[in-house]
């Protein structure tokens, strides 16, 4: 799957991190880094820590890999 | 038939059979192509791409792939909607001939168009010395192809990296090589890190946390040449103070050159800072009028900005790409009373030593700064930047829930020094010269401009097609 996500909007609040510790990660106090084409099985943790995101920076894909939607 | 109707009816055929062509096919023509699509455009879309991957994120290739924990090829950008375009990838756009409305590429096709999106970006300037460039270990970063070969250069333990430029991609990768435990000397023309956009205040505080993290910063420095050993991989590094350093890897990270050179002979307002475009990103011809049928969006575009005296803005910015990009799309199949202006309040960021930098506004805009919250010495606080008694930009070190409140005073021209928010305010809040470079004076090229008044003010230049005698090309500006 793919996620970007929007680290102007990022305050760092890190709710995310610990939904999908292996995709979200803490680089410091505020500093989020990500992997940003996680293995699908990974997708229900991605969805979980982008509905946790007080900001709504967590962008998820629509579309899976085929084209067709997610 | 009366004209509204006849107005109403072309747009309906426009969206149902035109023709829309988006040159670049990064983030902004991606979420162009999905605004067209959304806008209810029907017609044929055709996208070219230089590169031969699909669209891609860039910020995390300085970063967590550098790192290697990310593969290079594992950026791919999430997808909004389908957007049943016709992708051209691995073929550049070489030419744009406006009479016939057709983009040429480089393969020798002729793509027709009824209107055209640019959206080309920029590339990495690459090492000044050719000879020197193609030595092995010799870097630059700003493809996803780049990072992979970078990254695997980074695994492969070298004894010291130089990176050449501490703008903010250059300070990142000095970051990812301290992480990495690799040693690590940064050498930077200007008197410290960042100052092109940030300030020679910012900028000390930026060398002080590289120094802490074992970066062996050399300032105010050039690098004159690089020399290779007989296997051609690069060994040795001459600076402008006489010392040699022996170095593995090198990364010249020495800014931006905007992809406009397809453009030459077009006639539109294009040249050093990019593409010359109206707030509602419709490009300007080399005479500053307007045109219907071609637009711009992402790093490559410079509009006036409301905020900035109405001078020509260029951004390099991430959001600058994503909003340019739908706005853009939005406009291409709008009419007169439904377009809608891009005026981004220009937003960016950068991680590098454990630390969040952010920022809003144009801060060289500015000549002083103030730090309103938190503390230097924990880099942990915000500072806004002043122009005439009002505020222009802000920034924040691991300070980022606050930058809103800096965002809303500045779009409203708030006073400045502005009056900090709550608690955590910053002991003395004196306004101090910011200690920004001569803009005259050659330095790390920053990524965001102003670039003045004129659409082909400050380099744009008028490049005529062939037939033009030699000597005949006449700089605008």
């Amino acid at each position: 799957m793919r996620i970007v996500i929007d680290l102007n909007r990022c305050q760092g609040y890190a709710q995310c991190v610990p939904l999908a510790p292996t995709v979200l990660k803490l680089n410091g106090e505020e500093a989020l880094m990500y992997d940003p084409n996680p293995d699908d099985s990974l997708r229900q943790q991605v969805l979980r820590a982008a509905a946790s995101c007080p900001v709504q920076a967590i962008i998820v894909d629509r579309l899976d890999e085929k084209g067709e939607k997610a | 038939m009366k004209t509204a109707a006849l107005v109403a009816d072309l747009v309906t055929e426009f969206k149902t059979h035109g023709r829309i062509v988006i040159v670049g096919a990064s983030l902004a023509g991606l979420r162009a192509a999905e605004a067209l699509r959304d806008e209810g455009f029907n017609g044929s879309l055709t996208i070219i791409g230089d590169e031969k991957h699909e669209p891609y994120d860039r910020p995390p290739l300085s970063k967590q792939v550098l790192k290697g924990w990310v593969r290079a090829d594992h950026t791919k950008l999430p997808r909004m909607r389908k957007v049943d375009a016709e992708w051209r990838l691995g073929v550049a756009a070489t030419g744009l001939d406006r009479q016939t409305k057709q983009v040429r590429l480089a393969n020798g096709d002729q793509v027709p168009f009824d209107r055209l999106l640019i959206a080309t970006g920029v590339r990495s300037r690459p090492w000044f010395n050719p000879k020197e460039a193609t030595l092995e270990g010799v870097f630059t970063l700003r493809t996803s192809d780049d990072s992979g070969r970078l990254q695997a250069a980074l695994a492969a333990k070298p004894g010291r990296v130089l990176i050449v430029g501490a703008g903010f991609i250059g300070s990142e990768m000095a970051s990812v090589c301290r992480e990495l435990g690799l040693a690590v000397t940064v050498a930077e023309r200007a008197e410290a890190p960042l100052v092109g956009a940030l300030g020679g205040v910012i900028g000390d505080i930026a060398a002080a946390m590289q120094r802490d993290h074992g970066v062996d910063l050399r300032t105010g420095v050039s690098v004159e040449a690089l020399e290779g050993d007989a296997n051609g991989h690069v060994r040795r590094a001459k600076l402008s103070d006489g010392t040699t350093l022996d170095v593995d890897v090198v990364v010249a990270s020495l800014g931006s050159i905007r992809n406009t050179e397809w453009l030459d002979g077009a006639g539109l307002a294009t040249g050093f800072w990019g593409v010359a475009c109206d707030a509602g990103c419709r490009v300007f011809d080399i005479n500053g009028v307007v045109t219907d049928s071609i637009f711009v969006a992402g790093d490559i575009a410079r509009a006036p900005h409301a905020l900035y005296e109405y001078q020509f803005l260029a951004l390099e910015h991430w959001d600058n790409a994503v909003f340019g990009g739908r706005v853009a799309g939005h406009n291409m199949v709008s009419l007169e009373a439904d377009r809608r202006p891009h005026l981004p309040l220009p937003a960016f960021w950068s991680g590098q030593f454990g630390v969040n930098i952010k920022g809003v506004g144009v801060g060289p805009f500015g000549d002083e700064i103030v730090i309103t919250q938190g503390s230097i010495k924990d880099r942990r606080f915000a500072a806004a930047y002043g122009r005439r008694g009002r505020i222009v930009a802000a920034v924040t070190f691991n300070h980022g829930k606050w930058l809103e409140y800096y965002g809303a005073l500045i779009e409203r021209s708030a006073p400045f020094p502005p009056p900090p928010p709550g608690y955590d305010q910053a002991g003395d809040m004196k306004p101090i010269p910011a200690r920004f470079p001569d803009p005259r004076v050659p330095t790390g090229v920053p990524d965001v401009v102003l670039t003045g008044h004129d659409p082909n003010e400050r380099g744009a230049e008028y490049r005529p097609k062939k037939r033009d005698p030699v000597g005949a090309t006449k700089h605008a500006a």
